[in-house]
């Protein structure tokens, strides 16, 4: 086979860029006449504005406005798109949750807006709330299919579950539970909106997808899709809150209209607490049985999760039992429970990390139960198809994923052993990782300009994965040129569309677009070639002509890209092409797996744990580019780490406020936290899932983690932590 | 109030709020947006820049507490060509969304130029006031040592 450029290990492109600080993120494009937005937010869970002083801070100088429910321009249409988030957008009175946008000062600068903003004083009325799933679960209901992932229904049964419970020979029967957690992308969100005129819109957002936030503001603006533009060239991490617009979102152009000039308005790290998502509390029964085999005979996993009052989101949970392991005897099931809290949003590997945590811990716990190696215990349950879809997978390289993993790690499994090393207590533990293989409609536009370079587009967004570089090796080899003559620009929704880049599913629905779109106009640059007098391929047969660094060659002779453009009068040749998943798709079922070894050190006297080592082998199809895959890995298993041992959002019950609203508070991993990473990939060559036959790894690394981590834990010091994070206070 | 400040081996004589952050200074005045915002509380790193050599957030920073003296930011670290470190960061995958890297890149010089060893623990030490959601670490004390192994 040709050497290809994609799947090469190449640095970013965009690294440049990156390391001198000339990356323009949103919050950074200049617009002439710009003025600042500042939020002001409600203390209480719920309840209703009753008034508002906005005097002193009118008064202070450069204060352009200070818009509050009273005189905000009212929007003429308050709904938002199907599947999109609720907003709170100041046209009532109400509080729904603490930390919500009740008022917006807009002033010539940042510290004048930012200063007016502390003079603002808000009168609450408060109404009785809650944020404790105890006080509520009793009201807990089926969601709608679309609040689901995926649309798919609730709750799903299997065989008889209660028989093959009755008939194991082990039961575990246990709760589990994922706390609130923030996303804490290092880049706040910002957005910049500037009025063109009265109906014209042009928005520079800290977004996940262009075509989300134009769809939304076009609808609350009653303005047609193709007036609003939204951009977006770089992003500093999403990890699913920048996947939908929110609040601020549609206030800042809301405000620009208000006051006549372009605004900017950035979040501050306390505003990202609530008002952009986080991952909802999960409560999680999983009742799993096995014969002495260790083969599973019943597997049941029903989540809870919580909402907000006023829109549904729903973390599937569950979902990863449906695919994970070979059970006749099955049942999943999904409530919500509505609390006076903001509402929650896709976190990285929605559903699969929180999921992930309860079944893979409650495998831990079965295999413990049993005396059998975990990792013998899942391979006697191994799925060989879909065990609820009944569909073969399209691809699954899981027990190349365990054999790699093991013999990288050193797994080598003795019962319960405690070992003590330097005074520390030593523990291993692993488990299995999954993340479904999304693939979405995209297009792309590739031209071929007169110079014999190239000009991709398609109107994704890169949050740091890599879109960039990945996107430029897959058009370089499907025009036929080296990557220093193709150019790949996204993030703009006057591109051809493409989906937000969320769910791990920007490469397989990018590239294969670019790959469908570079080919076409390859051949359409052959086909021009071959039918054109002043050619020396005239004549030739397409087939027969072989591509290289732009030159076209056949029987001896050749041509150029850029000759075949200048003699057909030197505009650019383009073609596009749309990719999108088919019927023949639905055949299969379509999963990344990968599997996940840990050695973790426990303190015997302050309980404190550290994740010595991690090793991750993971087959996610495709690789584009190993060095930007790896990395993200990487970032992806510390996003475990962080899960399993820091992260989470707490709230004071009292007031229904979180508590801790900074990096101060709120623990993400830091340097310290992070010992060695390893990991590794399986390549699968996956016919099925997309034309560019890859299936996304930006999720898969945090899924897993979790549980391995509470197994060696478990391993280390024979105290199982059901709840996470496993903080000190729980090993003591 | 006016003052000056030596950016990035310029002197600029500034009209300014004499308790207005550093950062801002930095970023909405002089369009030097290599400096990054991750918490506005001291918290991140993604703001650091040097103040006559040390290393500091400048979000803490009022700039009045600047005035005078010389401050570089991510823009003044290198000219046309990249510095050992900058490189690093690309060929080692330091960066990913890039929002934490110029603060990195700053704090990495700073540990460069001290001339200590670049150990593991040293290395860490070093940018332990610096967040990065991204990337893991790893790849970043990767970049820092392979650039002290490039420079010494
Ligand atoms: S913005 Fe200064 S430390 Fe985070
Ligand atoms: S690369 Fe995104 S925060 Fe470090």
């Amino acid at each position: 086979m040709k050497p290809t450029i994609t799947g090469q290990p190449l640095a970013r492109i965009d690294g440049h860029a990156k390391v001198t600080g000339a990356a323009r993120y949103s919050a950074e494009v200049q617009i002439s006449g710009v003025a600042y937005g500042v939020l002001v937010t409600s203390a209480c869970a719920r309840g209703r504005i009753l008034a508002i002083e906005t005097n002193d801070a009118e008064r202070e100088p450069g204060v352009l406005a200070v818009i509050t429910p009273k005189n905000a321009l009212r929007l003429p249409d308050t709904k938002v798109p199907e599947n999109d988030r609720v907003v709170q957008v100041l046209q009532d009175d109400r509080i729904v949750y603490s930390n919500q946008p009740v008022a917006l000062v807009v002033a010539e600068t940042l510290e004048g807006a930012m200063h007016a903003a502390l003079l603002v004083k808000v009168h609450e009325e408060k109404e009785p709330a809650t944020v404790r799933l105890d006080d509520e679960i009793k009201n807990a209901f089926e969601p709608e299919p679309q609040s689901a992932s995926g649309k798919k229904s609730a709750d799903q049964v299997r065989g008889d579950p209660a028989r093959g419970l009755r008939e194991a020979a082990m039961r575990i029967d246990e709760t589990y539970q994922t706390p609130y957690e923030t996303h804490n992308p290092l880049e706040p969100h910002a957005t910049t909106a500037v009025w063109n005129g009265p109906d014209r819109l042009t928005v520079y957002d800290a977004t996940q997808g262009v075509f989300g936030v134009r769809k939304k503001l076009a609808k609350m603006f009653a303005l047609p899709t193709g007036n609003v533009r939204v951009l977006t060239k770089f992003v500093g991490g999403g990890f699913g809150c920048k996947g939908t617009p929110w609040s601020h979102v549609i206030l800042a152009a809301l405000a620009a209209k208000q006051v006549g000039r372009p605004v900017k308005l950035v979040l501050t790290r306390p505003q990202m607490f609530g008002m952009v998502g986080g991952r909802p509390l999960t409560r999680q029964r999983l009742s799993v049985g096995a014969n002495k085999q260790g083969k599973l005979t019943a597997l049941r996993h029903e989540s809870v999760s919580t909402t907000s009052r006023f829109d549904d989101f729903l973390e599937p949970a569950a979902s990863v039992s449906r695919h994970s392991y070979a059970c006749e005897n099955m049942a999943t099931s999904h409530r919500l429970v509505r609390l006076d809290i903001a509402t929650p949003t896709y976190m990285r590997a929605p559903g699969e990390a929180t999921g992930g945590f309860a079944l893979e811990s409650a495998i831990d716990e079965l295999a413990h139960a049993l005396k059998m190696d975990p990792l013998a215990l899942r391979l006697a349950s191994y799925a060989e198809t879909d065990p609820t879809e009944d569909k073969p997978f399209s691809s699954k390289s899981l027990r190349k994923c365990y054999a790699e993993g093991a013999r990288r790690f050193g797994w080598a499994w003795n019962k319960r052993s405690p070992a003590r090393a330097d005074g520390m207590l030593v523990g291993v533990g692993m488990a299995t990782s999954s993340y479904p293989a999304y693939f979405s409609k995209a297009e792309a536009l590739a031209r071929m300009l007169p110079d014999g370079t190239a000009l991709v587009t398609s109107g994704a967004v890169d949050l740091g994965g890599g879109t960039y570089t990945v996107m430029s090796q897959v058009a370089a080899d499907a025009i036929g040129l080296p990557m220093d003559r193709v150019r790949f620009d996204l993030g703009d929704s006057e591109m051809p569309e493409a989906p937000r880049s969320g769910g791990s599913q920007t490469a397989a629905s990018c590239a294969s677009a670019v790959l469908l779109a570079g080919r076409a106009l390859r051949d359409k640059l052959v086909r021009m070639a071959v039918a054109d007098a002043g050619s020396p391929l005239l004549g030739a047969r397409p087939d027969e002509v072989l591509i290289e660094n732009g030159r076209m060659t056949a029987n001896g002779r050749t041509d150029s890209f850029a000759d075949v453009v200048k003699r057909a009068g030197g505009a650019p040749v383009e073609e596009r092409a749309r990719a999108g998943p088919d019927e023949a798709r639905k055949k299969w079922s379509l999963h990344s797996f990968g599997a996940q070894f840990v050695e973790v050190l426990v303190d015997p006297d302050l309980g404190h744990v550290r994740v010595k080592r991690l090793v991750g082998v993971f087959a996610g199809g495709r690789i584009l580019n190993a060095r930007l895959a790896r990395s993200q890995l990487m970032g992806g298993m510390v996003w475990g780490i962080g899960m399993a041992l820091h992260e989470e959002t707490v709230y004071d019950e009292k007031i229904g406020r979180i508590m801790t609203r900074d990096l101060a508070d709120y623990h993400v991993p830091a340097h310290a936290d992070v010992q060695v990473i390893e990991p590794y990939f399986i390549e699968e060559e996956d016919v099925h899932v997309d034309p560019a036959g890859v299936k996304g790894i930006g999720e898969i690394g945090i899924t897993g983690t979790a549980a391995a981590i509470a197994n060696a834990v478990f391993n280390a010091t024979g105290k199982r932590v059901r709840s996470l994070p496993i903080t000190p206070d729980k090993l003591l | 109030m006016r003052l000056e400040l030596r950016i990035n081996g310029s002197v600029r004589s500034l009209e300014v709020e004499p308790l207005k952050r550093l950062l801002d200074v930095l970023r909405e005045d002089l369009i030097l947006t290599g400096t990054k915002e991750g918490c506005g509380e001291g918290e991140c790193g993604a703001c650091a820049v040097l103040l006559d050599g040390q290393l500091v957030n400048s979000c803490l920073v009022a700039v009045c507490q600047a005035a005078g003296a010389s401050v570089v930011t991510i823009e003044g670290l290198s000219s046309s060509a990249l510095t050992p470190l900058q490189r690093s960061f690309v060929e080692c995958g330091g960066a990913q969304c890039g929002i934490c890297t110029p603060g990195m890149i700053v704090a990495g010089q700073c540990f460069l130029d001290s001339g200590a060893a670049a150990t593991d623990e040293a290395v860490r030490e070093a940018i332990a006031g610096n967040l990065c959601r991204c990337t893991g670490y790893t790849k970043i004390v990767e970049s820092i040592q392979h650039a002290a192994r490039e420079t010494r």
